[in-house]
């Protein structure tokens, strides 16, 4: 009988685990647990990256905190999970984590067959080749033949392969799983050429012996929109992360940002009002606090502050806004209106 | 006194039938049905709720990702492979690099392992201490360490491309790997792989020829030299008839790196390094324990029977060593196929990068995957042992 008892509760344990997946709402959980569990990179210079005291920094890093902030009006309730390229999916599909905000590119397949939904577009980015200057080479057109390091379950794997296709020219992939690896490999002469997003090429060649004896090639050869990622099936989770971003947008648009915030609270701007939440109920309809935007601008600050604090030409990976500016700018980031 | 009384009643009686749920057959045949049953429910429990999780989470499910394009490169591949293939065929890729490993690990660790044992029961002082110094230090060692000692240790600190190591200007070792010619079979060669062939076939007829002459005359035939002699001779005849038609295809530094002959990759070279030597150090303590495993008797009865000690360690000693040495052989062959799915910590190209790796990020398919990649595990174990199995029992004692 003892072996009956065994299988009887060992299949109502089954059940009860795989009951607690499919279980509420993201928002219920979290709010529930007190904290917003965010799948981060195993460290990117600028969009996710410990720094020297072991605090996690970036981009990506902000948007978490963002969602922290608007959820408990405490940026710092985020906890981190590092994840490599190969594993992120995974662990947002399980439920490991309750946002994945690990540059991870935007594409169809991901979006539909691996059960996704991206919130928006966080950094626009496009993908380039980086050679030792010694080699000689001017552009990505002369590689034919070069061995190329590359990390492992990306779009930059693919990419790659396209531009190689299509060009007519071969070349040998190593593939390593972490991105640390792919820098020591492409350091030590392993490979020719090392290739990912150009922020990723920014920040990678940081980690360099010699930055400067490497340069990055001019071609640009894909598009990668890079953005955080939740469960399908979860549209009240799905439009907290999205309007997170939307309103860090809409905020530096109408030039809230994190000194001059409560300054604003008395502005006459309806806009203002409305995203400070003095006037309407936007927090509400997101199942938050209606001073939302007031706590993510206050304690994380608005896309610019954000963006020059972690990868603008301030910072060692110099990167200009370029395609990330606001639209009035000539850029592609536009705040969906808040009201 | 009252059980006992009870007891002499119970033995009176003829014996009744045991209702049927007393019965222990029945008994013991109604739960192993229930617990199978029960068993069987939970797969299909198990099975169900994840499809059933899969479609509400809309993920792909289904085996038609392995017939679509795969659209990635593979460094190291033994059949022909491009981006237009399918992920059928990178699968197909992977599998052979997996099987490529462990074949060549296996014949490695095998004959270093045994070297190594034996090495170890020498009576030369510093060959058996180093045998067990050796061994000692790299059965302790756990493996994954000592893969990437060989790769990012040794294999890394290699020169780039253009300050190649030569050797005879045929052969070049670099940071990309080992460059050697090729050789390419001009037509009128296979008379050499055909006159092995015939040697080969010729040296077991021979020494079947040769053991049934000794057991009906006791003559001896000197069956060692003269198969020696064949399997050298006939392909050189036939090398020397042809004019040796090979013409073989030199590496040449062209661009990037070296264009042209055969390549050893550093990933592969690391982990067969790696495999091999570990693995051989557990062999060569089964092999050591294998021969100290045959009592001296045996020796002192061959040689009392006149049997000198070549014939007395062939015929006496390793038939009855190899009984002991087979079945831990074998899982020693199961663990160095399954060690090498650390490939994927170096970059080798194998079954566990390529498929459960790449193939399982672009498709997200990671429950089809991740099965397809256990069954082939699992199949590989699987055969390894049925064959060793197999040479056991060809082995085993034969009682008449």
């Amino acid at each position: 009988m003892n072996l009956l008892r065994t299988l009887v509760v060992s299949t109502a344990i089954a059940c009860f685990t795989f009951a607690g997946v499919a279980g509420a709402g993201t928002l219920d959980d979290v709010k529930r647990k007190g904290f917003v569990q965010c799948g981060v990179s195993q460290g990117l210079p600028g969009f996710s990256n410990p720094d020297e005291k072991g605090n996690w920094t970036g981009i990506d890093v902000d948007i978490c905190r963002a969602v922290a902030a608007a959820i408990f009006g405490d940026a710092s309730k985020v906890k981190y999970t590092p994840l490599s390229a190969k594993e992120r999916f995974t662990a947002l599909q399980s439920g490991e984590v309750d946002v994945l905000s690990r540059n991870t590119t935007w594409t169809l397949v991901r979006d539909t067959a691996l059960g996704l939904n991206f919130t928006g577009v966080t950094y626009y980015d496009g993908q380039g080749f980086m050679v030792p200057k010694k080699l000689g080479v001017k552009s990505a057109k002369e590689l034919n033949g070069a061995s190329v390091c590359v990390n492992i379950g990306t779009t930059t794997e693919l990419n790659m392969a396209d531009f190689f296709r299509a060009n007519k020219m071969e070349y040998k992939p190593v593939v390593f799983e972490k991105a640390d690896e792919v820098v020591a490999a492409y350091d030590a002469g392993r490979c020719d050429v090392y290739t990912t997003d150009r922020s990723g090429l920014a920040a990678q060649r940081l980690k360099l012996k010699n930055p400067d004896a490497h340069m990055v090639l001019p071609e640009i050869i894909s598009k990668e929109p890079l953005g955080p990622v939740v469960r399908h099936g979860d549209d009240q989770w799905f439009d907290l992360v999205k309007w997170t971003l939307y309103a860090m947008l809409e905020a530096e648009e109408y030039g809230l940002n994190s000194k001059n915030v409560d300054k604003m609270k008395s502005s006459s701007d309806p806009v203002v009002k409305r995203l400070l939440g003095i006037e309407g109920d936007m927090g509400k309809n997101l199942g938050v606090d209606n001073n939302w935007v007031y706590n993510i601008v206050k304690q994380v600050g608005n896309y610019s502050e954000v963006y020059d604090r972690n990868v603008g030409p301030a910072t060692p990976l110099k990167l200009e806004r370029g395609a990330n500016a606001l639209w009035k700018e000539g850029g592609l980031q536009y705040g969906m209106p808040v009201r | 006194m009252a059980a006992e009384k009870k007891e002499a009643l119970v033995l009176a009686k003829p014996p009744a039938k045991p209702p049927i749920w007393n019965d222990p057959r029945y008994r013991a045949l109604f739960f192993q049905v229930l617990v199978l049953g029960g068993i069987i429910l939970l797969c299909v429990f198990l099975v169900h709720n994840t499809l059933a999780n899969l479609a509400r989470q809309g993920i792909a499910s289904g085996f038609e990702f392995l017939g679509r394009t795969s659209g990635f490169s593979i460094s190291m591949h033994l059949i022909s492979y491009a981006e237009e293939n399918t992920y059928f065929r990178a699968f197909l890729v992977g599998l052979l690099n997996t099987l490529l490993v462990s074949v060549i690990g296996i014949v490695l660790a095998t004959i270093f392992g045994f070297i190594l044992g034996i090495a170890r029961l020498s009576k030369n002082w510093l060959i058996a201490k180093l045998a067990t110094v050796y061994i000692e230090t790299l059965r302790n060692i756990p493996l994954l360490l000592q893969l990437f000692f060989w790769y990012f240790g040794i294999l890394r600190q290699l020169p780039g491309p253009r300050n190649s190591i030569a050797l005879f200007d045929t052969f070049f070792l670099n940071i990309r790997g080992l460059f050697s010619p090729q050789p390419i079979p001009q037509p009128g060669f296979w008379w050499i792989p055909a006159a092995l062939g015939v040697a080969i076939a010729g040296i077991i007829f021979l020494a079947r020829w040769a053991r049934k002459r000794q057991e009906q005359t006791g003559e001896q035939f000197p069956v060692f030299w003269t198969s020696l002699g064949l399997i050298i001779g006939l392909p050189l005849i036939a090398t020397l008839i042809t004019g040796f038609p090979l013409k073989w295809n030199y590496p040449e530094l062209q661009g990037f790196n070296f264009q042209g002959g055969l390549v050893l990759i550093p990933e592969f070279v690391a982990l067969v390094l790696a495999l091999s030597l570990y693995t051989a150090t557990f062999i060569a303590e089964i092999v050591r324990a294998g021969i100290l495993g045959v009592s001296h008797g045996q020796t002192e009865a061959a040689y009392s029977l006149g049997l000198r000690p070549t014939p007395t360690l062939r015929l006496v000693i390793i038939p009855q060593a190899l009984r002991i040495i087979i079945p831990p052989l074998t899982s020693q062959y199961l663990n160095l196929t399954k060690n090498s799915s650390l490939a994927a910590a170096i970059a080798y190209p194998d079954l566990v990068l390529v498929f459960a790796g790449t193939v399982l990020m672009q498709t997200g398919q990671a429950v089809e995957i991740i099965g397809i990649t256990m069954a082939v595990y699992l199949t590989i174990s699987l055969l390894i042992s049925g064959l060793m199995n197999w040479y056991n029992k060809k082995m085993a004692l034969v009682e008449r």
